[in-house]
């Protein structure tokens, strides 16, 4: 018999259903204190430093149109949410589920496969990222800082936001061993994308090489898709940014797979 | 027209294993074995013997590097194989795994719910048969209590409750009374009798040879991942050792060694201070014994602890 590759192609089926229902139903219990940090936090945020500041910039000049600060940062900082909530779900808590209290094992001996375990895992954390999203957007609407109808595409967009970034950090949950590796992608990878994607100012602002490498960041290019949709307009390559997060999704997932399998394989 | 005796079916073929972890040795080597319908056979054998190892190649969480693993189930059109079939035969297993794997989030009534949910079943359905899971693990009392607030047993018969829940035609359970009180052991024994009566099968393994011996129809004794000995209880002792075993101990005892009563046994054992006479007849050695009343003797039946003893050595093992 020759063992399986752990690159092969992934089998997944309706069986990811359950899991992703697990998750929702543990989440229930906790979603209404949890609703209150997730308005709480942007509400804070947004009042502090997009009013503060904001009297201190005024506005931003973004493709030929001026912004002001807060509108800018609103719509920057929407996209930081969906990465930030759909990365701490997939490492934090994906990582208590499958190494501390052992629940994919108790999962993997019904007949559920580790595929469909990864996947619900993915489409979870990405739920979390809506939650997040959807509280901001309330917030947005509630203090009158955009109220374009386009804010109804930038939600499934923000969605796929959660997704990719879901799918990078699964790629970081299989090959941690402990909850300490997860500072070290928060403060190398994910801290410095914030500063690098345009989320607090302009990426025009940043030098020649440094713009090059901002333009490789998946959360730049979910900024582009998203400011403009903030300000009533169609972003301008929306085939690009999508390709670019699509790509991220797709490539990730399969490692994040591979590395998975290979962790519960022996 | 000749009437052959009906032949057991196995439920479950295990054929050739072999399992390397990186190492040089082989977790599990060359192994074999059967599990016939309504039967449960205890796997014994010291840590590091390959039990887990070959519980988790049945499951096909481990790919094992050489042999097959086959589950015939009655009613069930042809062989199912593992990693093949993987999904159609978790589908008609149950498992306790060593360490609870329940969910410390929900209530007990809850965790058998979500768990029913991943073999496919609706909640509508699921939720008339959990009382009477939580019953046979007694636990009807604690039904919204989280596990975090249960006692080891009572973790340990929600697991067992919810290994039930696609009401599986096989159990496989790694060690499910390790860590437990003497009550809490006996109920689960006595839950698991009840199984066996209902004509589950059952795939045990434990380090407990009382249990061992009071719940498996046959025992496979692993050492080194290699199978060292098969059969029932009582014969596997009859087979491999004296009927009879007298320990000695206290001051002196180890000088017995030397003395003319070694000749009166069959075989003798030192572990630290304590000498075993294993016999086929106890009374002459016992009565040549007054003369040292200064030691303490027990006399009593071989059992499958001399028999383990004997079969995989008395050393303590690097795990162990």
């Amino acid at each position: 018999m020759t063992n399986q590759s752990i690159w092969r192609a992934p089998q997944v089926s309706r069986g990811w259903w359950p899991v992703f229902l697990r998750n929702l139903l543990v989440w229930r219990k906790l979603a209404i204190p949890s609703l209150v940090g997730n308005i709480a936090e942007p509400l804070f945020w947004l009042v502090a430093f997009g009013y503060g500041m904001g009297a201190l910039v005024g506005h931003v000049q973004v493709g030929g149109t001026q912004v002001p600060y807060i509108l800018f940062l609103a719509s920057g900082s929407v996209c930081m949410s969906a990465m930030n909530a759909a990365s701490f779900e997939a490492l934090y808590s994906a990582f208590s589920r499958m190494h501390v209290q052992k629940t994919w094992d108790g999962i993997m001996n019904a007949p559920v496969n580790l595929d469909n375990i990864v996947l619900a895992e993915m489409l979870w954390a990405a739920f979390k990222a809506l939650f997040s999203v959807t509280a901001i957007l309330l917030v947005i609407l509630a203090l009158h800082i955009s109220h374009s109808p386009k804010l109804l595409v930038a939600w499934p967009v923000l969605l796929c936001v959660g997704i990719t970034f879901s799918c990078i950090a699964l790629v970081f949950n299989a090959l941690a061993q402990g909850y300490d590796f997860f500072t070290y992608y928060f403060t190398l990878f994910l801290t410095p994308m914030m500063f690098l994607s345009g989320v607090f100012f302009p990426r025009e602002q940043l030098p020649g090489l440094v713009h090059t490498l901002s333009d490789l960041l998946p959360l730049t290019h979910a900024v582009e898709l998203v400011r403009p949709l903030f300000m009533g307009q169609w972003p301008a390559q929306p085939l690009l940014h999508l390709g670019v997060l699509a790509g991220y999704t797709l490539v990730t997932f399969w490692v994040a797979l591979a590395l998975t399998r290979r962790r519960f394989q022996g | 027209m000749r009437h052959n005796p009906p032949v057991p079916t196995p439920l479950l073929q295990a054929n050739r294993l072999c399992k390397r972890y990186g190492g040089a040795s082989l977790a599990v080597d060359d192994l074999s074995f059967e599990i016939a319908s309504g039967e449960c056979l205890g796997v014994i054998g010291p840590n590091g013997a390959g039990k887990t190892t070959t519980i988790r190649a049945c499951l096909g969480l481990t790919e094992p590097d050489a042999g097959t693993v086959r589950y015939l189930f009655p009613g069930h059109d042809g062989v199912l194989e593992m990693p093949r079939d993987t999904l159609a035969i978790k589908a008609q297993l149950g498992v306790v795994s060593q360490s609870d794997t329940l969910d410390p989030d929900f209530s007990c009534f809850e965790n058998l719910l979500v768990y029913g949910r991943y073999f496919g079943m609706r909640a509508a359905d699921l939720r008339p048969r959990i009382p009477a899971l939580l019953d046979f693990a007694a636990l009807v009392h604690k039904a919204d209590s989280k596990p975090g607030e249960l006692s080891g047993g009572m973790r340990r018969r929600l697991s067992l409750a919810r290994a039930l829940v696609n009401d599986p035609r096989l159990l496989l359970l790694d060690e499910p009374t390790t860590g437990l009180d003497p009550q809490a052991r006996h109920l689960m024994w006595e839950r698991l009798q009840v199984l066996l009566q209902q004509g589950k099968s059952i795939l045990l393994t434990t380090h407990f040879m009382d249990e061992a011996e009071r719940l498996c129809s046959r025992l496979l004794v692993l050492d080194h991942g290699k199978k060292i000995a098969e059969g029932r209880p009582r014969e596997l002792i009859a087979r491999h050792l004296e009927p009879e075993v007298i320990e000695v101990y206290g001051v002196g005892a180890v000088a017995l060694l030397d003395s003319p009563l070694k000749a009166m046994a069959a075989r003798v054992e030192l572990s630290g201070e304590t000498v075993f006479f294993y016999t086929h007849n106890g009374q002459p050695l016992l009565a040549a014994l007054a003369a040292w009343p200064q030691l303490r003797t027990l006399h009593r039946p071989a059992n499958l602890e001399d028999l383990f003893l004997k079969l995989t050595g008395r050393q303590i093992r690097e795990d162990g």
